[in-house]
């Protein structure tokens, strides 16, 4: 093995261990960017020794056993400076000295501490971009480059924005453990909002660009699998993975040869990942199974399914997917679950049914520069027969989206209308 | 990035004998520390090739022959499917891996390919890593 060798297999074992390390040392000094330091000591450690030395049976025991050595020194030189530090450093000594099993030790109590991490990085009070980067960073272990090239921004901004995040962390002084109490709710539901806003990042880049960007739906649903493991009491977390793995199983058949996107009513099945959608269903099933009651993230996953179980668009249970709207509207109501209902409805009920729910999102706000509202209505109307109405809509539709191709597509359609025609 | 992991077959595997149950346990055992990771998309073991067929295509011709076949060395026994970073990740974790067919045995790692609108961006990716990792080594081999 060449020594680049060895360095590539080295950093291939971080890539796997340094989120546990991390955690493990964040839950004993309290402080994220001293805990990250410690393990990046250990990495280094590790680069310097074992292309001589080999490299260690058990890896990440080795990698954690040395980022805590140096922790527990780090508390002992506070401890001469601060008292209150001492209790820490006698219970670690006593500790250290009754393990006697030190990889299955390390094993049980690893994922209450990564567990723990996940809610430190994800932590409210920090903005939605930080909790993003700092995710990335401690639980994905992207470097802060990766971070930047997937969200198309410049890496010193990302690296301003960890070191802010840390600091803000250093002062809100959060428990580094897993919230269990009251606010459990509130932060599972910071976490799961972070991952999936990962996700929709590398979902909704376009292919060609910077390899990064799809690649956070790797990462996403890695982590998501991640919380899964360790939270499998949160019917909600397998909602979410459910929701990112039928989702993702898309990804190839979402754009057409020229780079158009391709609606999913005429994706070809065919070039859906079929062992990721049977994954999803496994997870879906996970979620469903632990409640009567399902929360957004497994609602919409049951809607996902209805589509991945149908071999053709002509076999999706419309009815289904209907009621799950219906569900997810009484949750968290928005026009856009609304319009959503609708379209579902019409394929159900037909178009009438359709009609009736959309006229009643006429005067919504929240989708006046929304394309999509006047698409659908014109689709029904043209149906209904109504084609002078339908024209207008589709022009107004043309007129409200950005994108070149959807609006050749909507003046099509409005031409079709004015001919009498349903496109 | 997907690889595939392939078990290659084995005399044993080929008669159908079965793992021991501190065998199957220790399998069991990693497989979990798969899914606890992430990366674990599927795996799955193969029944010997006495219970297979082979098609054999010669332009329009659609021979098929059952099993078994003699040539072990062209068989394989299982499989996995893994999310990783890299090959090296791959190779680590499956180093980790308790002797998939008895006392010997050999895995096979092959990189699955995905959308073809990557390949362009995989080369500078790639040149991006093998910089960091020189740098990485340079720097430690001054000591």
């Amino acid at each position: 093995m060449t020594a680049t060798d060895a360095h590539r297999a080295i950093e291939a074992i971080w890539r796997i261990e340094s989120a546990k390390v991390i955690a493990v040392v964040a839950r004993m000094v309290r402080d994220v960017g001293i805990a990250e330091e410690l393990a990046q000591d250990a990495f280094l450690t590790a680069l310097a020794q074992w292309p001589e030395a080999g490299v260690p049976k058990n890896p990440g025991a080795w990698l954690t056993t040395t980022a805590r050595n140096r922790a527990v020194d780090l508390l002992r030189r506070r401890k001469r400076a601060e008292r209150k530090y001492e209790e820490i450093g006698r219970e670690l000594e006593s500790e250290e000295a009754a393990m006697p099993d030190l990889d299955t030790a390390l094993d049980d109590d690893v994922g209450d501490e990564l567990l723990g991490l996940v809610f430190t990085a994800c932590h409210p009070v920090l903005s939605t971009d930080a909790r993003v980067a700092l995710t990335l960073r401690l639980i994905g272990g992207l470097t802060t480059d990766e971070i930047a090239r997937a969200f198309l921004v410049a890496e010193p901004t990302v690296a301003q924005r960890i070191v802010r995040a840390k600091k803000t962390l250093g002062a809100a002084k959060p428990s580094f453990e897993v919230p269990r109490g009251a606010d459990r709710g509130e932060r599972l539901a910071s976490v799961l909002q972070v991952l999936y806003l990962i996700f929709n990042e590398g979902y909704a880049a376009t292919a060609g660009g910077d390899w990064m960007r799809p690649q956070l739906c790797e990462e996403a649903l890695r982590m998501g699998r991640i919380l899964a493991g360790l939270a499998p009491q949160e019917p909600e977390v397998h909602g979410l993975v459910a929701l990112m793995e039928l989702q993702a199983s898309r990804l190839k058949a979402r754009l057409g040869p020229t780079g158009e996107p391709v609606l999913l009513l005429d994706q070809d099945r065919g070039r859906w990942d079929h062992l990721q959608i049977r994954r999803g269903l496994v997870e879906l099933a996970k979620g469903e199974a632990l409640t009567r009651e399902p929360g957004p993230y497994l609602l919409q996953a049951a809607i996902a399914a209805c589509h991945a179980r149908a071999r053709v668009p002509g076999e999706t249970d419309w009815a289904r997917i209907a009621a799950l709207y219906g569900q997810l509207a009484a949750l968290t109501p928005s026009p856009v679950v609304e319009l959503n209902r609708a379209v579902a409805v019409a394929m159900a009920d037909g178009p009438a049914a359709g009609l009736a729910i959309v006229d009643g999102l006429a005067g919504e706000p929240a989708l006046a520069e929304y394309h999509l509202l006047p698409s659908v209505r014109g689709d029904f109307l043209a149906k209904l027969g109504r084609f002078d109405e339908a024209a207008v809509e589709f022009e107004r539709a043309a007129g409200l989206t950005r994108n070149e191709r959807e609006r050749v597509l909507l003046l099509s359609r409005a031409e079709a209308a004015a001919r009498g025609e349903v496109a | 990035m997907r690889f595939m992991v392939m078990v290659h077959a084995t005399k044993d595997t080929e008669a159908g004998v079965m793992p021991t149950t501190e065998e199957l346990a220790a399998m069991g055992k990693f497989n979990e520390e798969l899914v606890k990771a992430g990366v674990m998309l599927a795996g799955e073991g193969l029944q010997p090739s006495s219970k297979g067929a082979r098609i054999r295509f010669d332009g329009d011709k659609r021979t098929v022959v059952d099993g078994p076949f003699a040539e072990t060395k062209e068989l394989i026994a299982g499989f996995w499917i893994i999310q990783a970073k890299s090959k090296a990740e791959v190779v680590e974790w499956m180093k980790r891996c308790p002797n998939p067919t008895g006392a010997m045995g050999m895995l096979e790692i092959r990189q699955v390919f995905e959308a073809e609108d990557f390949g362009d961006a995989f080369t500078p990716e790639l040149q991006e890593q093998e910089k960091r990792i020189m740098a990485e080594a340079a720097r430690h081999a001054k000591g």
